[in-house]
């Protein structure tokens, strides 16, 4: 699986060999790849307008080209803060409450985004092809998709140091500008042209995993919460700036802590991980079907709604296997 | 057998609800009870039994070039689409399952047929499994304030009602006599649950017939002796299920509600429960949005929430809970009605008792509480769930949503309950099932006149024998969670309902989760306790052994190896699942697998293991689905025991290029 960003051909249809190239490097002779771009072909087709675009076939006979459109920025943004203000509005009747959760379209846009890694790690693991992810700038919705699909498709990244691998590589080092994204939030009036929470629909794709396959994960919910919190305000210095460039030039890693090396200290790792965990070598394929996928309530409620019970109840399933 | 025009047809396609292109091969078979479906598979021969008691309806679709479709719909959500070569045949089955799945006399259905095995005496024990005398005594009744009475004996003043109730000690029987003549139907006040810390209780009635103006002083007077049952209270709540508008309506035809100025010490209150006909509906709305072909989020959660669903169960849930609250709170007792006292009274009254006592949340108890503010009191289960054919307008799905309202407790609350999900699935699959006699006719009085107890089994008995399927393992009678009172949240707590995929979309097997968390505790639970066992065992012979002096190194290397052995294994390749389709238009396909256990299948245990003595036509290899019982978890030893696993079996379509 590749990911980059998009190919720049303009309006004037360039051509660029060493691209081309490189991309040949990847597939033999008779073989075939898939581009999947997570921009509309409509999307894709007007990028060419302002100098991008997309891979043209005559130059790429090998690579079939698939469009999957995600949403990502102000869209996206909008669709977290009307669903954060549907959870916390008292008002709302039962009768209202489900249009209010379909409004903000938030469930929808969890839909997308792993039926998109599926199709990803189908192309692999199915038709055993190479996949190139990118959208625009392959730095939003590219990582969303290739970070999901290693989860699906890699047992080492359901580990917890295999996901917190996963994470430094394909979101932190990939250069997702988590400095713009993750500045506000959904409270903040503000609205920044730049903030949209795609971290966090990642984060909400794992937890849709972890619940339908409640074996798989050797983490759980509190470590999502964990990572979630720490990508907005931090003690420490692994989600700032935006790429590599900057925090080498601000001297992150000589000035602050890394939120990994605490995690992975034995005594922290235990709080997080999940007690029903048993390597599973397998790929796991969630159901995309609406039933299937379900509102993050330890993450939307969390203020809202008391987790007494449910906090009882994973102490419980702790205590049954510990005794075991 | 006269109904069955076509005993057997050959060639049939059981198809994949979503993808036409999962079509299985089979043979369809017509007994006097079930359609059944084999698969002509080599190894496998999956069976589909299906009883004629749990069709809902029967729909023959335009012959196509494949032939001739047919859709039957059941009452426990289950959908199957077949195809039939021969449009004459399928016209055939068409109109004998029409027949079949409307009886017209009892003796049809299959609970007088269904044959366990048991002998006469354990039949009867099987009935006084669940003894309600037992449990009014349990509940601290007859005492100072409440009594038995039999006025009703020979169901002479209410025949919808048992012929055993418990009433104030005031209540004489001409109180009694003269309340039930004011009150449709003749359901006078009686007792539901009494409240021994408070003397609290909560009472079941029907309305008033007051009409604008009536008054009697009968039930007036009974209304008098439940407060006064309650001496730590001066007032009563009467709790009105209707919405105002509904039970002002029914004024003008001669009923109505209590008038707070004709009845002392009352506390009205209306809580706006919607009745029969909308609830049909709904659910009706519902279903169809769970037929939808791979609907987009938006089309779910919009169908879901113009179904009003959801809304209804939260409606009944808040009733309960303000019933609860009155009693464990506040001390004061409440009178309990709709219109006819037998349906959403039924559910709230028991919504509030298991709020109030953990009893009802034991499995024991849970089935206590069913037989007693539903089976005794008279709900109408023939005219509701369609035993025999009837009127359209009386069906509804009534006790589903109060088995919908425990299960979305159980989801608030995972400690609190005994039971687990799949006990509620099995009984709201008996209840329409009419393999056993609990839930046949439309009260007590019916029941006995045909003899019920004597020529059917009790389900109850079925599942109390089969109890540890039915276990939460989270559950301990010491935790903080089942202890006293439940307390739902109250507001907001509209997210907390959830859409109950594992009923609506039982079927679905792609939907779920794919590892059972219950069964797996489940069998931690039990391996536990087995090693426990072994070890105190072998530390009882270590005892020995020190005694007379052998090296203690043998012994301990002993108890090692045994615990390696019963190792559990959780990760085997029947965790294997297939993708959906997840390409542009999103078919999906629920992963078909050789049925290995899966809870499904043991509902359906229950109705065709003791088949095969009665139906001899029958070659149908049930092998695997016997099979599959031994299968269940009881001794985790080594691997491969966890149902609902798929087995690797990969389905062979290139799926996604579609797009």
């Amino acid at each position: 699986m590749l990911r980059s960003s998009q190919p720049l051909p303009g309006p004037n249809r360039r051509r660029c060999r060493e691209d081309e190239a490189l991309l040949g490097t990847i597939l033999d002779e008779a073989e075939r790849g898939f581009i999947l771009d997570t921009r509309s072909a409509q999307a894709a087709k007007q990028a060419r307008m302002s100098g991008g675009g997309t891979e043209p076939k005559s130059s790429y006979p090998q690579w079939r080209r698939l469009h999957r459109p995600l949403e990502r920025g102000r869209a996206l943004q909008e669709s977290f803060a009307r669903l954060v203000d549907a959870c916390s509005d008292p008002s709302l009747s039962m009768d209202r409450w489900l249009g209010r959760l379909e409004s903000s379209r938030w469930l929808s846009h969890v839909k997308a985004a792993l039926s998109t890694a599926c199709l990803a790690a189908q192309c692999m693991d199915r038709e055993q092809s190479s996949v190139l992810v990118h959208g625009a700038e392959g730095t939003d919705t590219t990582l969303l998709v290739t970070a999901l699909a290693q989860v699906i498709l890699d047992p080492s990244c359901r580990t917890l140091m295999g996901f917190l691998g996963l994470l430094q590589r394909e979101w932190i080092e990939a250069g997702h500008p988590f400095h713009l994204r993750c500045a506000h939030s959904a409270y903040s009036h503000a609205r920044p042209k730049q903030e949209a929470p795609l971290f966090l629909l990642f984060l909400d794709c794992v937890w849709q995993l972890s619940r339908q396959f409640p074996f798989s994960l050797q983490f759980g919910e509190r470590l999502l919460l964990t990572l979630f919190d720490n990508a907005y305000a931090s003690a420490y210095g692994t989600f700032l700036c935006n790429n590599e460039k900057e925090r080498s030039l601000c001297k992150v890693k000589e000035n602050t802590h890394s939120l990994w090396a605490w995690l992975s200290q034995p005594k922290e790792q235990q709080k997080f991980l999940n007690p029903l965990y048993s390597h599973n070598i397998l790929v796991i394929w969630p159901s995309v079907e609406p039933q299937s996928i379900q509102l993050w309530q330890g993450l939307f409620l969390r203020w809202i709604r008391p987790s007494q019970h449910l906090d009882e109840a994973w102490a419980e399933i702790q205590r049954l296997v510990e005794e075991n | 057998m006269e109904h069955i025009r076509m005993p057997k047809v050959e060639n049939v396609r059981l198809l994949d609800r979503l993808s036409s292109r999962k079509a299985v091969l089979g043979t369809l078979y017509l007994t006097a009870t079930h359609v059944i479906f084999v698969e002509n598979g080599s190894e496998t021969r999956k069976e589909t039994w299906v009883l004629h008691s749990q069709i809902s309806s029967i729909e023959k679709q335009a012959t196509t070039a494949t032939g001739c479709p047919l859709l039957i719909r059941c009452k426990n959500f289950q959908v199957i689409q077949l195809v039939i070569p021969q449009e004459r045949d399928c016209h055939d089955v068409y109109i004998s399952l029409i027949r079949l799945a409307r009886p017209v006399k009892y003796e049809e259905l299959y609970c007088f047929s269904f044959n366990p095995k048991l002998d006469k005496e354990e039949r009867e024990q099987g009935w006084k499994l669940v003894d309600l005398t037992e449990e009014y005594n349990r509940m601290g009744v007859p005492n100072n304030y409440w009594q038995i009475c039999d006025v009703n004996r020979d169901y002479g003043v209410c025949d919808s009602y048992p012929t055993e109730v418990y009433v104030p000690k005031s209540a004489t029987a001409h109180i009694i006599v003269g309340s039930s003549k004011f009150r449709s139907r003749r359901r006078f006040p009686a007792l539901s649950y009494y409240c021994k810390d408070n003397n609290a209780s909560i009472c079941r009635s029907s309305q008033p017939l007051s009409g604008f103006s009536a008054r009697c002083l009968e039930d007036e007077q009974m209304l008098q002796a439940i407060r006064k049952a309650n001496p730590g209270s001066d007032f009563i709540y009467v709790v009105d299920t209707r919405p105002k508008l509904n039970a002002m309506a029914n004024r003008a035809a001669g009923k109505g509600y209590e008038n707070e100025d004709n009845y002392s010490n009352i506390k009205f209150q209306f809580i706006g429960i919607e009745n029969i006909h909308v609830m049909r509906n709904s659910l009706q709305k519902m279903l169809e949005v769970c037929e939808l072909k791979s609907p987009s989020m938006s089309d779910f959660l919009w169908g879901l929430e113009n179904s009003g669903w959801l809304k209804h169960i939260k409606a009944i849930m808040d009733a309960g809970i303000f019933i609860a609250k009155a009693v464990a709170e506040e001390g004061v007792s409440v009178l309990v009605h709709c219109s006819d006292g037998w349906d959403r009274t039924a559910q709230v009254c028991s919504v509030a008792s298991l709020l109030l006592d953990p009893y009802y949340r034991t499995m024991k108890g849970f089935m206590v509480l069913i037989e007693k503010d539903w089976v005794s009191f008279g709900h109408k289960f023939n005219h509701r769930y369609g035993n025999l054919d009837g009127d359209p307008k009386e069906i509804s799905p009534v006790i589903d949503q109060f088995i919908e309202c425990v299960w979305q407790l159980m989801e608030q609350f995972p400690c609190a309950f005994e039971f687990n999900e799949r006990f509620l699935i099995h009984i709201q699959h008996h209840i329409y099932s009419c393999q056993f006699g609990n839930f046949l006719c439309n009260s007590q009085k019916e029941r006995r006149e045909l003899k019920i107890q004597e020529r059917t089994y009790s389900l109850w008995a079925q599942l109390w024998k089969n109890r540890a399927d039915y276990l939460n393992p989270l559950y301990r009678s010491d935790h903080s969670q089942t202890q006293g009172t439940l307390h739902p949240q109250i507001a907001p707590c509209n997210f907390l309902y959830k859409f109950w995929s594992g009923m609506y979309n039982r079927f679905e097997k792609g939907l779920h989760p794919r590892q059972s968390v219950t069964d797996y505790l489940m069998a931690v639970k039990e391996e536990t306790q087995q090693l426990e066992e072994e070890l105190e065992v072998l530390g009882e012979r270590l005892a020995n052994l020190q005694k007379s002096q052998l090296g203690d190194n043998k012994v301990k290397s002993k108890q090692q190896d045994r615990s390696k052995q019963l190792g559990l294994s959780t990760s085997n390749n029947s965790l294997a699942n297939t993708p959906q389709e997840y390409s542009n238009d999103l078919k999906s396909f629920p992963s078909w697998s050789p049925s290995q256990g899966d809870e499904e299948d043991s509902a359906l245990i229950l109705t065709q293991d003791n088949l095969k003595s009665s139906d001899p036509d029958l070659s149908a290899n049930s092998d695997q689905e016997s099979g599959v019982e031994d299968l269940s978890c009881r001794s985790p030893s080594g691997g491969g025991c966890l149902p609902s696993e798929d087995s690797g079996k990969d389905s062979d379509e290139a799926v996604f290029l579609a797009g």
